[in-house]
């Protein structure tokens, strides 16, 4: 800020704080009027609807208690920045303050990490302490999506069965959560139109072994070839690498519990899904993401 | 109740009978306008029982999510309600009643205007309306404790106007020579309260609905902690610090401690309370020299806070037995040590350290409703337990037992409150900052609202004993005003006429009874118009 607004705050700050000081040590004393009963109390005269003044003193103990705050108030504006442009003999930030804690903190967990970081993820999965504290730092940062212990939920994929998305390979895994991923289902509404989806749906679930129409699902057949396969691949089996599901398996990423499979499905490829997991490789350090991903690995081998 | 002392004070048993003659020969003087403080009074017990409920349910939202109903009801749009009604009706109306009531009386001069009086009721039921209507309808600026539109902003200005032009103009046209300190306090609040509302409700409207603040993001932040804190400091302290001022010595019947205490704690505290908004912005986008500065104001701000406690509280020194057989006086003085008590919690809270623990936990809910329930409303129900037999010619209230059942429901709900809001805030903030030896968080939030749940439902049963404690107050009031045959009336059949409510609303009939009881008390009293003395 400019030297003008400087010191406007430090002067006006002064004024308030020796000002109310002022004030405080002019009132200390009280002069007495006239002639007084011995015991009596001086009164200011004033009388207001019955109402009258005694001229008792300042209580001692509460003069002092204003002076002590005054002077922590100047000692801590001394110490720290309040004064305008003033630092603070201490040099004080909030951003030092963060920057302090958040070295100490790394300087233990250091010690912590670099035992695992150098363990490969197939081997950590046989180590107690490295899935607790895994399992800790998912719940932290990944539970409030994929749920407590990964179960998943409508839209988030389920992290303890053996069915995934875009692999289940540690690295895969280790992929995912630093970098991301982003799936594109487009919307085919318009190029089916409803009948269309009715069709492909039928077929959907006719690769499952579910109860479909058999003459819908074969006009479904017609479409699946020719818009669906490059993705979810022939018998809908799915395609990792474009994290495209299986469609075959009894595992449905988009199932919202108050509608049926069926309309789950028809909205899918009605209007297409975009589901995003964020890449954390910017918001956790390499050994917590190692961690995390080996407690998600943990999770489907354990589940197997 | 029987005669309490041997130093000449009247006894209270006796006196209960003939307060009305110790207020003064003028009491029921015509010229009084009278009637806006009779509406601003049961106003204060209507808006109290409304908010309050309203504080009820969404207590038992966060207790029992599935009252959450629809879009109009639920806890988001009912929160702003609460605080608005608490605040602004109940707290506001109190302090209408009570500053019209004192300074008519301490400047021995009628409201300058009657008109404008009115219109200041009328104009402030207008905006609790609206406020009321808006609010569930998810019209809000989004600004804490001014979420009101901006066209009801210009209406509370406009009102606000009206109200300062007539008190100051009574000021103006008193007739005794000093001005009271109650006065200065309200006088104080008025003033502030008018700079506060039109810099924090700067806007640039876009429709008659919306509106979007003139100041950008962190500036924004700082204007409306500026006036958040000072609502406080200004409207629910300096204001209810006029009260006391004027009900304590009036109910108890002594002289005011020390007139030295007054200046000195009166100036200070406006001086410095306007410094203490920036401890709401701890660790913020905030610069880091405006957060020390208003932590160290906030520090120094304990003394003044407490000069107003001493004042009030010594004044009752020579009449403290008071305390065992008048309830009314117990309101009054129990809201000073809660007052002394938040005023020490809200210092402490503004130190960063401690700030870093209690910030956006419960406890910051606890500290607000020490003050709002504790000071604001029982010094309000303390001062109306001692207004209302007065303004309806009643020598005291319907039944002394109600209040006094009145004044453990209110103590106990407040203590309730106030406790489980101390054990969920400080369990919040330190599972919030409970890390494990990997550097993890040990609790995730939803765990710490599991946890806050017995504190949830603690704090809803305290709330909900204080609310039933104004029903009984609108109970004791309907019979006080409306019983055909006031109980403590029935020795003269003058007394009798003369304090029918139609005769104290400026009748010549009023004049009469206070003169009847003038007569009653001592000579010496009645020449000062005030209290006996020591």
């Amino acid at each position: 800020m400019s030297n003008f607004w400087s010191l406007w705050i430090t002067v006006i700050t002064f004024i308030v704080i020796f000002g109310s000081l002022w004030l405080l040590i002019a009132n200390r004393k009280t002069e007495i009027k006239g002639d007084l009963e011995e015991g009596e109390i001086p009164k200011t005269g004033h009388v207001y609807d019955g109402i009258e003044e005694y001229e008792n003193p300042l209580p001692v103990w509460w003069f002092w208690m204003f002076i002590g705050s005054a002077v922590f108030a100047l000692v801590y504006l001394l110490l720290y920045p309040g004064l305008g442009n003033y630092k603070g003999l201490l040099g004080w930030t909030q951003e030092k303050q963060w920057e302090q804690r958040v070295a100490a903190a790394n300087q233990t967990l250091d010690k912590q990490y670099s035992i695992y970081a150098a363990t490969d993820i197939t081997e950590l999965v046989a180590d107690p302490s490295a899935l607790r504290m895994g399992r800790r730092l998912f719940n932290n940062n990944c539970s409030v999506c994929h749920g407590i212990g990964g179960v998943g939920a409508n839209g988030f994929p389920n992290l303890s069965d053996s069915e995934w998305q875009y692999g289940g390979t540690p690295e895969a895994i280790l992929h995912s959560v630093t970098h991301g991923r982003q799936a594109a289902m487009p919307a085919w509404g318009s190029i089916l139109g409803e009948q269309g989806i009715v069709d492909v749906t039928d077929y959907i679930l006719s690769l499952g072994g579910k109860d479909f129409d058999p003459q819908s699902a074969a006009r479904g057949a017609t479409h699946y070839q020719t818009l669906c396969v490059a993705c979810h691949g022939v018998d809908g089996v799915g395609m990792q690498a474009l994290g495209a599901p299986n469609l075959a398996d009894n595992v449905w990423l988009y199932n919202q519990a108050d509608t049926s499979l069926v309309d789950n499905i028809r909205h899918s490829i009605r209007n297409g899904r975009n589901g995003n997991m964020p890449s954390h490789g910017d918001k956790l350090r390499p050994e917590k993401i190692h961690l995390i991903s080996a407690y998600v690995y943990s999770l489907s081998q354990t589940n197997q | 109740m029987s005669n309490q002392n041997s130093s000449g004070v009247l006894p209270h048993s006796d006196s209960s009978n003939k307060r009305v003659s110790n207020q003064s020969g003028t009491y029921n003087s015509p010229e009084y306008n009278i009637k806006v403080i009779k509406q601003f009074s049961i106003m204060t017990i209507v808006w109290g029982i409304v908010g309050m409920l309203v504080g009820v349910i969404i207590a038992a939202q966060l207790m029992w999510p599935d009252l959450n109903v629809g879009p109009y009801l639920h806890f988001g749009r009912l929160r702003p309600l609460h605080t608005n009604v608490v605040v602004f009706a109940f707290g506001g109306c109190a302090l209408f009643a009570a500053s019209y009531h004192a300074v008519q009386r301490t400047c021995q001069a009628p409201l300058i205007s009657n008109r404008l009086a009115a219109f200041t009721f009328w104009g402030w039921q207008l905006v609790i309306v609206l406020a009321a209507v808006t609010l569930p309808l998810g019209i809000t600026s989004a600004k804490e404790y001014a979420e009101l539109e901006w066209p009801i902003d210009i209406l509370i200005t406009i009102v606000w106007v009206a109200y300062a032009i007539v008190f100051f103009g009574t000021i103006v046209k008193r007739k005794v020579k000093h001005i009271y300190v109650a006065n200065w306090f309200f006088g104080a609040f008025i003033i502030a309260v008018a700079v506060l509302h039109i810099v924090n409700s700067m806007a640039v409207p876009v429709s008659l609905f919306k509106s979007y603040s003139i100041y950008p993001g962190t500036i924004d932040a700082m204007v409306q902690w500026w006036y958040g804190h000072n609502a406080v400091g200004f409207f629910l302290t300096a204001g209810f610090l006029g009260i006391m001022y004027y009900f304590v010595p009036k109910q108890a019947e002594r002289p005011v401690y020390s007139y030295r205490l007054s200046i000195v704690h009166f100036w200070a505290l406006i001086a410095i309370y306007i410094w203490a908004g920036p401890h709401h912005l701890h660790y913020s986008a905030l610069p880091d020299w405006a957060q020390s500065l208003g932590m160290a104001m906030s520090i120094l701000l304990l003394a003044p806070s407490w000069g107003g406690m001493i004042n009030g509280m010594m004044t009752l020194s020579g009449a403290w037995h008071k305390l065992r057989t008048d309830p009314t006086l117990r309101f009054l003085v129990v809201s000073l040590s809660f007052y002394g008590m938040s005023t020490f919690e809200g210092p402490m809270m503004s130190i960063k350290t401690v700030n870093a623990l209690s910030h956006n936990t419960d406890w910051t809910i606890g500290h607000v409703h020490s003050g709002a329930l504790g000071w604001v409303a029982m010094i309000s129900i303390g001062c109306l337990y001692h207004l209302i037999p007065r303004l309806y010619g009643r020598t005291k209230m319907y039944s002394e037992n109600l209040i006094n059942v009145h004044f453990w429901m209110s103590t106990i709900g407040t203590v309730l409150y106030i406790a489980s809001m101390w054990v969920n805030g400080i369990a919040q903030g330190l599972m919030w900052r409970a890390f494990n030896s990997d550097g993890s968080l040990t609790y995730s939030f939803a765990e710490s609202v599991e946890a806050s749940y017995p504190g949830y439902f603690v704090r809803f049963v305290g709330g909900f004993i204080f609310f039933a404690g104004m029903l009984l107050m609108a109970y004791n009031t309907w019979r006080t005003i409306y019983d055909e045959t006031p109980q403590a009336l029935d020795q003269s059949p003058q007394a009798l006429e003369g304090s029918s409510p139609q005769a104290v609303d400026g009748s010549p009939q009023a004049l009469d009874q206070s003169s009847q009881y003038g007569g009653e008390s001592s000579p010496e009293s009645s020449a000062k118009g005030g209290p006996v003395n020591v």
